[in-house]
């Protein structure tokens, strides 16, 4: 039987890369969970509530969208509506042209990644610059993130020294903190030569227009800091009704992705420089990015739009820690990837419909997600979505149920299998009529066939 | 997720009684599992029935994604367990399937009512025996260090500290912990067959920790997870001995003469 494309790539991972992905993903999910609960009564009372922040948000765009564009253009941002990834880039490239801007610095942003912006730019001549030091090892290698809070997950720092020593960073050196010190001496130039920078936002508040932005290397902050203009290109999920849900999403966010109680740098943008401040933007623009959300929103998947991107799913997930995020194919992988990926690719849903097959629905990643997605309901539904629909990799591996059901809804016919299926105890492996079953035997010994002998068993004693 | 624990179904004095539904797994492997339960059940005063038309719970075409072959299944199901009488699974997650699972795949259709009424009188084992009859601890002999392994349907439901207060009461079990306990032992169903490499990785990883912790035997509520550990055990050449707490429960009272 042929097996799933993430199975392939499990299998071919070579071992210190699994290596690395396992440990760093045991190591911050058991640190996130002694944390949550030596520090909550009930961690996963706040993990509902939080939900139910999340949720009332993605009930309520058609109010609160409105609503927050206000707020903030009353505190001197500029909004654009972006509905394709396509939209968002020509948005930023206008807002660069309109200044005449050649270069970005970029801190952090999914969507950037989503809408392939980097690409879009170098194309029309702009240089756009990650200063995430992770982003930025993936971008000189012309790598992939591999993981929504660890884009580098995937490779030692041996590997990272090599790719500096390439890039004319120094000669070799796998100190981290050399590596560190020399990206920061490098980037240092780069603030200060950008006309632009961009970042994403993990929150907006429509009661107050805030963006906020957590980050642990202080990159967002300086991205803001030289350049002239700051656009933030933001999924139209990421709202918070008030305030002081921040106070609940904050706190369970940093310690749902890294395991802190709050990460290094949280910053709350309401705006570009003021008159009375010394330095900042003198210009700011939001751009809320739809890309496929509403489509997600109108599905009965629209739960994963709670999503905060904190990793937690990933980490605990054994199937991403066997295969890494590369085998998802896609900017999100993992649990979260694999609802949000198939969904937001649309019309190109076919491509990614094994995805949701890639979960043993062991339930682990709605233990542990601080928005309490129910993520194996959603990848059920996306499974039924993809056998109705015919996808073809949906369907890698997966037996053919029909004539099961039709057995499994006529007793005499169920009895007369059970009994019968004793032949196979007699049966070499490789003459078992049943894929699946021969399936199994090349990895674990089947136990003996009783069909039956339970039934036997109950009606002697109910004679006697 | 996060089912709140039920009230036993049964009135102060009344005689409870149960259909059981042993599962394909016990029906075409594990027939002991099957007997340890009736077994164990009827020691404690229950009336079990047997409703022979029974087949599966419909579980395997759920997770496939083909919905219209298991709502067939279900059907059946719902036709063979009608009435009001709790039915009980030796098994986690086909209790899940039919408590949780069953609803999803029926939610436009317009038996759903039915399939509601099944869910709220269905029930694990253990969690039947702690939550629905009040038994809290078991008596018997039962000397062995256990690794109990639990399974994730039980996430969230009172099965798992039902289960972890029955063995712990036995006299002469000792229940060890072990490296990664919320970890999925890799069998899921089809994804053990579509995902064989990443299927048995999980599970190879799994039993590193629970041989680290040197257990006598492997329990669970589940026999789909120890048919999956025990058979990967097996073909390593490393068999273990697995066992359904029904099987302890039963053994226990066995060992100390009580039946
Ligand atoms: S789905 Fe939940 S756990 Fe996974 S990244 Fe999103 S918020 Fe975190």
């Amino acid at each position: 039987m042929a097996s799933q494309p993430i199975d392939q790539a499990a299998a071919t991972l070579p071992a210190d890369k699994r290596a690395s992905v396992y440990q760093s993903t045991k190591a911050t999910h058991e640190k996130r969970t002694k944390l949550l609960f030596d520090q909550f009564n009930d961690p996963d009372l706040l993990r509902r509530r939080a939900g139910e922040i999340k949720q009332h948000v993605i009930e309520n765009l058609d109010t609160l969208l409105p609503a927050v564009e206000a707020k903030l253009k009353a505190n001197g941002a500029q909004v654009h509506w972006a509905s394709t990834g396509d939209d968002a880039c020509a948005a930023v490239l206008r807002i660069m042209q309109a200044r005449g801007a050649k270069k970005m610095v970029k801190a952090k942003t999914m969507v950037s990644e989503e809408i392939e912006l980097a690409h879009y730019l170098e194309k029309h001549g702009i240089e756009a610059l990650e200063t995430d030091l992770g982003e930025f090892i993936v971008q000189i290698d012309q790598d992939h993130p591999s993981h929504i809070v660890r884009p580098i997950i995937h490779k030692n720092r041996r590997e990272i020294a090599t790719s500096f020593e390439r890039e004319g960073l120094g000669a070799y050196n796998d100190d981290p903190e050399t590596i560190t010190r020399r990206a920061r001496q490098f980037l240092r130039h780069k603030y200060l030569q950008a006309d632009v920078g961009l970042t994403g936002a993990n929150f907006v508040s429509v009661e107050s227009g805030r963006l906020v932005l957590v980050t642990n290397e202080g990159n967002s902050r300086f991205s803001l800091a030289a350049p002239k203009v700051h656009i933030a290109l933001v999924g139209i999920e990421k709202l918070v009704p008030r305030d002081r849900d921040l106070g609940v999403l904050l706190n369970l966010l940093a310690r749902s992705a890294t395991a802190q109680q709050l990460t290094v740098y949280t910053e709350f943008i309401s705006g570009p420089k003021h008159a009375t401040q010394p330095d900042g933007p003198e210009e700011m623009h939001v751009i809320f990015v739809d890309n496929g959300r509403t489509d997600v929103l109108a599905s009965e998947c629209r739960e994963i739009l709670r999503c905060i991107r904190c990793g937690a799913c990933l980490n605990v997930c054994p199937i991403y820690r066997q295969a890494s995020g590369h085998a998802y194919r896609s900017v999100y992988p993992g649990p979260v990837g694999a609802v949000l990926s198939p969904l937001l690719a649309g019309k190109k849903f076919p491509e990614l419909a094994d995805l949701p097959k890639a979960s043993s629905l062991c339930g682990a990643c709605n233990e542990v997600c601080p928005v309490n997605i129910p993520i194996p309901d959603l990848l059920l539904r996306l499974r039924e979505k993809g056998k109705r629909e015919g996808a073809p990799l949906a369907a890698v591996g997966t037996p053919p149920m029909g004539a099961w059901a039709l057995m499994a809804s006529q007793p005499t016919a169920w009895k007369a299998a059970l009994f019968g299926g004793k032949a196979l105890n007699y049966l070499p492996t490789k003459l078992i009529p049943v894929p699946a079953l021969r399936a199994w035997e090349e990895k674990r010994a089947l136990p003996a066939w009783r069909g039956g002998e339970f039934r036997k068993w109950m009606k002697q004693r109910r004679k006697s | 997720m996060h089912a709140p624990i039920r009230p036993s179904p049964f009135a102060p004095g009344e005689r409870p009684k149960i259909q059981l539904m042993a599962t394909c797994l016990c029906d075409a492997f594990y027939d002991d599992v099957a007997r340890a339960t009736v077994e164990v059940l009827e020691h404690l005063g229950v009336e079990v029935e047997f409703p022979e038309g029974q087949t599966c719970c419909g579980q395997p075409a759920f997770n496939g994604g083909d919905w219209p072959a298991s709502r067939k299944v279900v059907r059946h199901t719902l036709r063979t367990f009608a009435g009001t009488t709790p039915v009980l699974l030796p098994s986690g997650s086909c209790a899940a399937m039919l408590r949780h699972g069953a609803l999803l795949e029926f939610e436009k259709e317009a038996d759903l009512p039915e399939v509601k009424a099944l869910a709220a009188r269905t029930w694990e084992f253990a969690d039947f025996i702690v939550n629905a009859l009040g038994v809290k601890t078991w008596p018997g002999r039962y000397e062995a260090t256990i690794a109990f392994h639990r399974n994730c349907h039980n996430r969230g439901t009172g099965s798992e500290a039902a289960s972890l207060a029955l063995l712990a009461s036995i006299a002469g079990a000792k229940v060890v912990p072990f490296g990664e306990q919320e970890q999925c032992c890799g069998f899921g169903g089809t994804f053990s067959v579509a995902f064989p490499h990443v299927s048995s990785s999980m599970g190879t990883l799994k039993l590193e920790h629970i041989r680290a912790a040197q257990p006598d035997v492997l329990v669970s509520g589940d026999m789909s997870c120890l048919m999956h550990m025990g058979g990967l055990a097996q073909k390593a050449g490393q068999p273990v001995k697995t066992q359904h707490i029904a099987q302890v429960m039963r053994d226990a009272l066995k060992n100390s003469g009580k039946l």
